[in-house]
């Protein structure tokens, strides 16, 4: 990921320090309406992605995989077999490119660092009191902390979304500097819990505050709460990042998580991140998918390309 | 780079013959004097099929046919058994959907995109609305026992063939009337297919006719002394000789005519959702839509922002092949329309407004118009007045809801307005206001069977769709 | 003691909520009195009257309009004697009042019959509601004088149009007291207008002008002049009522028909989302 070093307009670097301006400023962006987003997302999901088309896109997708484990039960030795399988998601075929990055807790940080050291496959850690983001502040921040020691390039923080959805913006806003302060030179992913903001409304606010408060990624979920990411979630959040761009000239990458298991879902959100942004934001840098067990579908799909066969699970490791 | 591969839709589900006779009373027939026309494929200009002509003789025949089915048959047959023949063909028509979106799209030049999830799952649906209709006349609001009115003349334009067929045939139908239709000549093919469909579901001979030709067939059968009811969509100019022509006669008429829409664009509106609105409104089945968002009128103070993102937006359309499945505008329908297209859109240059459109490769053979956009409009140009019927946008701006009323209604038609605003009460303050059939707040293009469907002033008189569409079919 | 001489009235056109002569300055005798004789100049201004008072009349209230009805009843009640002077009988007066007062109470109850919710299949708020067509003109049946012009004039007016009336040519007395009847009870100027003369003359500017929204043929008794007005209405394509028939039962329930010819029916979309 290379982060643009534009810095926003004086007038949108100004607006964190003060409540009032920010609220202002959020709530004058745009109303979403739920169903034209919908159908829009709708739409684009109809898309006919065959062939020559479809082997691209399903090699794009593997590259922007955030290969992730975020269970309680998770060892050492599970985490290490994920970072393999990062590696060499398909190990009959040396074609198949390697993933994003692998997204664990910070405690299995070391090991997966371990296994990815040199490999250009990034390590990404939730941390932030992840996922909850319930913790005091000082917390969340040595817990972001402490995995950028251990070896994370990238940080998954989750937003105050009671600070969010209470209105108080700054709050949030002031959170989100701090954590990207303690990143250092990682970079920072803001998951927005979409699930739990209720409107797209919300979910353009969300976007820009986070990008205003200098996140290199907006993400959707900590695939914790029931609703994950969606298609028309993610629509409006690649409409706010485009608008940001237009408007400060940063550009900020997005994360949907959570809820993507198939080629096809993958798929519609390459078209729709091509529709709605171009091709600048086709690429691991800037778009990225948490998920688990989408790899293995991407694989399967792949094969079939390739062979012409379907092959099935079993053809495939489960780690 | 991300380039989606060719998706065509199969041509193999389409049975296509050489060459189509006319239906009269349940039998394709050949005409009296022989005489024919080809259709053919917008797309390509390749000949798809030999279409019979009808001619004063074969209107008589269909008529006549109509006549005896209305009097034996289909008048006296109880409601619950003409919605049963309705109801079987809401299911044929399903269960050979894709075949009909395939035929559609080859005939018209739609993307099948549309043909296959707009127009068909409406045709189905607009029968099955009507079906349930028949047995329930006594509660629609026209009297306890109201009465069809006999044979209807229907004459359906190219735009969206099979769906205004559905239209026109599913309330005639439910009402107990019996039908003699024209489909257009250029489009004339699902029509034949729902003959087909037609036999296939057993309807008694003569209930359905289907007549194919151009003017002069349309003229003979809205004129012919034995038809009772004449029901017209297409353009106010042959609406006008229609009504001119049934003036003295007891004939029932109904006209769907042409439309010269506003899409009104508020400084607070949904922005995303708007731009998608009117892409939609304008550039859905390649702007050949009477309802057409075709004037865009945006708040000055975000006339900017709005043409930047509209002008983003439609470099993403796909212009090409309608079998394919990831075409968004397909062919314009005949070299006459793209003429009067072209020669509208010269003339919008000519009087100073500033043409657009993407960058955008046209296939070399067939029929193709490049999404356009003029800005710099005024209500005196023609392009703002007239008709385009093909995918061309002209943009006007306004200051205040006043404004924007007053130019929204500064011409003869009245079929249809948008309103795009996050302010509620603005919404129905300005849709009290506009002088328009339809108005679609924060929203564009939605059809209906439930939802009545119609023009204020020179866009026509009655409506189809809904408990309203039955009124045109029953003696009230 | 010599008999007190009368004050006699003069029989003049109703427009824009006055009563002018016609700017022709002709009249015709006609049951025994001069009675203005309308121009195709008196007609295009009627239709100006009446296009002006569109507005307010089609933006008041139903319940407003119907007050206003009901209050017009009240005084065309109150005339009964000045209307069986001019030869309308009794009877005919009590259900040409009986006739206004349904009418009055349909003005706010029609949108709810004629409207309503369509359940469309998708996640929309839709609704369908008549709006008055605008300007209608109408030529009244020449008899019964009364109770046919009362029976054509409610119907148009009562949900927000307003008419140029052609009065009845031969009994046109009738006409021009009810617009006393009118003017002094609340109506706006401009909504109802009333032409007395020839017909041949005033229904052909009105049946081919531009700015007038509908035509009511019922009074044409001369099939070719009927077909001649509908042929000139298709200009604009102005919704019309056919001529009635001969033997048409004036006291029978007259039905919704001649309101919902003269409305337009418009559906509002709205998608329902958070």
């Amino acid at each position: 990921m290379t982060a643009t070093t534009t810095s926003a307009r004086p007038e949108l670097s100004e607006l964190g320090r003060s409540e009032t301006a920010l609220r202002t400023f959020l709530h004058g962006l745009p109303g979403v309406d739920q169903v034209g987003a919908e159908q829009r997302a709708a739409q684009l999901g109809t898309r006919s992605i065959k062939t020559t088309a479809k082997a691209q896109a399903i090699d794009l997708a593997i590259r922007m995989v955030d290969l992730t484990t975020l269970e309680g039960a998770d060892t050492p030795g599970k985490v290490r077999a994920l970072a393999a399988k990062a590696l060499r998601p398909d190990p009959a075929d040396p074609s198949c490119p390697h993933v994003g990055a692998v997204c664990v807790y910070p405690a299995m940080v070391p090991y997966v660092a371990e296994v990815l050291a040199g490999s250009g496959v990034h390590l990404a850690s939730v941390a932030t009191a992840f996922p909850s983001g319930q913790a005091p502040l000082e917390i969340k921040l040595a817990d972001t902390r402490a995995a950028v020691a251990a070896g994370a390039d990238e940080i998954d923080m989750v937003i105050n979304r009671g600070a969010f959805l209470a209105g108080r913006y700054k709050e949030v806003y002031d959170e989100i500097v701090a954590t990207k302060e303690a990143c250092g030179d990682a970079h920072l992913k803001v998951i927005l819990e979409t699930g739990e903001l209720a409107t797209y409304d919300n979910v353009r606010r969300a976007s820009w505050l986070a990008m205003l408060a200098g996140g290199d990624f907006i993400k959707t979920s900590t695939g914790k709460v029931p609703v994950a990411a969606t298609l028309p979630v993610t629509l409006v959040m690649l409409e706010a990042v485009r608008d940001f761009r237009a408007a400060t000239g940063r550009q900020v990458g997005v994360k949907p998580a959570g809820g993507i298991k198939t080629t096809k879902d993958a798929i519609k959100y390459l078209v729709m991140v091509n529709e709605t942004v171009g091709t600048d934001w086709l690429d691991p840098d800037w778009f990225r998918f948490g998920a688990s067990s989408l790899l293995n579908d991407l694989l399967m799909q792949r094969t079939k390309l390739t062979t012409g066969t379907y092959a099935g699970p079993d053809y495939f490791t489960l780690d | 780079m991300f380039e989606y591969a060719p998706a065509p839709e199969s041509r193999s589900v389409v049975d296509l013959k050489p060459s189509y006779g006319l239906f009269i009373d349940g039998k394709f027939v050949d005409p009296t004097d022989g005489g024919s026309f080809k259709s053919i494929n917008p797309a390509s200009e390749e000949v798809l099929a030999e279409i019979a002509e009808a001619g004063a003789e074969d209107v008589e025949r269909a008529v006549r046919a109509a006549r005896k089915a209305y009097d034996k048959v289909w008048g006296p047959m109880p409601g619950r058994d003409r919605a049963k023949y309705l109801f079987r063909i809401a299911r044929l028509i399903q269960e050979r959907s894709r075949e009909l979106a395939v035929l559609e799209s080859l005939d018209n030049g739609k993307p099948i995109r549309e043909s296959r999830d707009v127009d068909l799952p409406l045709v189905a649906a607009h029968f099955f609305y009507y079906a349930g209709w028949a047995d329930k006349l006594g509660h629609a609001g026209f009297g306890s026992n109201p009465q069809p009115i006999g044979v209807a003349a229907q004459v359906i334009p190219w735009n969206f063939p099979l769906l205004m067929l559905a239209w026109k045939i599913a309330p005639a139908l439910a009402a107990g009337n019996t039908v003699v239709l024209k489909p257009a000549e250029t489009t004339p093919l699902t029509a034949l297919l729902f003959a087909e469909i037609c036999q296939q579901a057993e309807l008694p001979a003569g209930v359905v006719n289907i007549v194919t030709g151009a003017g002069d067939t349309g003229r003979a059968l809205v004129e012919h002394p034995g038809v009772d009811k004449v029901a017209f969509t297409g353009s106010t100019e042959v609406g006008r000789a229609i009504a001119r022509s049934v003036a003295g006669t007891r004939k029932k008429l109904t006209l769907e005519l042409g439309g010269k829409a506003a899409n009104i664009v508020f400084d607070d509106a949904p922005i995303d959702q708007a731009v998608e609105g009117i892409v939609n409104g304008i550039f859905f089945n390649q702007g050949h839509v009477c309802c057409a968002g075709s004037r865009l009128l945006v708040q000055e103070n975000v006339a900017d922002r709005v043409l930047e993102s509209l002008k983003r937006r439609m470099a993403q359309l796909r212009v090409g092949d309608p079998l394919d499945k990831n075409t968004d505008v397909g062919a314009i329908n005949s070299a006459a329309q793209l003429e009067r297209i072209r020669e509208l859109s010269d003339a919008g240059s000519a009087e100073g407004a500033e043409r657009w459109s993407p960058p955008c490769e046209l296939p070399d053979r067939g029929f193709w118009f490049a999404p356009t956009i003029f800005t710099g409009v005024t209500q005196a140009h023609r392009i703002a007045r007239e008709e385009i019927f093909g995918p061309v946008l002209s943009v006007l701006t306004f200051r205040t809801p006043a404004e924007a009323v007053e130019k929204a209604n500064n011409t003869p038609y009245g079929l249809s307005a948008g309103i795009w605003t996050d302010k509620g009460s603005r919404i129905l303050w300005m849709a009290d206001r506009l002088r328009a059939g339809v108005v679609w707040a924060n929203t564009f293009n939605k059809f209906d069977p439930t939802s009545p469907f119609g023009g204020y002033k020179e866009s026509g008189y009655g409506r189809e769709g809904g408990r309203h569409g039955l009124e045109g079919y029953l003696n009230v | 003691m010599s008999e007190r001489v009368a004050v006699r009235k003069t029989y003049k056109l109703f427009i824009g909520g006055k009563f002018p002569r016609s700017e022709s300055g002709r009249s015709y005798l006609v049951q025994s009195s001069n009675v203005s004789l309308a121009s195709r100049k008196d007609a295009r201004d009627a239709v100006v009257a009446a296009r002006a008072a569109v507005k307010g009349w089609a933006g008041a209230t139903a319940y407003n309009r119907g007050q206003i009805l009901y209050r017009a009843a009240e005084m065309l009640e109150g005339r009964r004697e000045q209307f069986v002077a001019l030869g309308i009988p009794g009877d005919e007066v009590d259900a040409a009042v009986d006739r206004w007062v349904w009418y009055a109470g349909w003005a706010d109850k029609l949108a709810q019959v004629y409207g309503g919710a369509n359940p469309v299949a998708g996640p929309y708020f839709n609704i369908s509601a008549p709006e008055p067509t605008g300007v209608v003109a109408v030529v009244a049946p020449e008899r019964p004088a009364l109770l046919g012009l009362v029976s054509v004039i409610a119907p148009a007016i009562v949900t927000g149009n307003t008419v140029v009336v052609a009065a009845s040519p031969s009994e046109p007395l009738a006409a021009v007291t009810l617009a006393e009847v009118l003017a002094t009870s609340d109506l706006p100027g401009g909504v109802v207008n009333i032409l007395t003369g020839a017909i041949t003359e005033t229904a052909p500017t009105l049946a081919s002008h531009m700015d007038v929204n509908a035509i009511d043929l019922t009074g044409v008794t001369d099939a070719s002049l009927a077909s001649e007005l509908e042929v000139k209405a298709a200009e604009n394509l102005k919704r019309v009522l056919r001529p009635a028939p001969a033997d048409h039962d004036w006291s029978a329930d007259p039905g919704l028909t001649r309101m919902t010819t003269l409305l337009e029916t418009k559906t509002v979309w709205h998608p329902k989302g958070v």
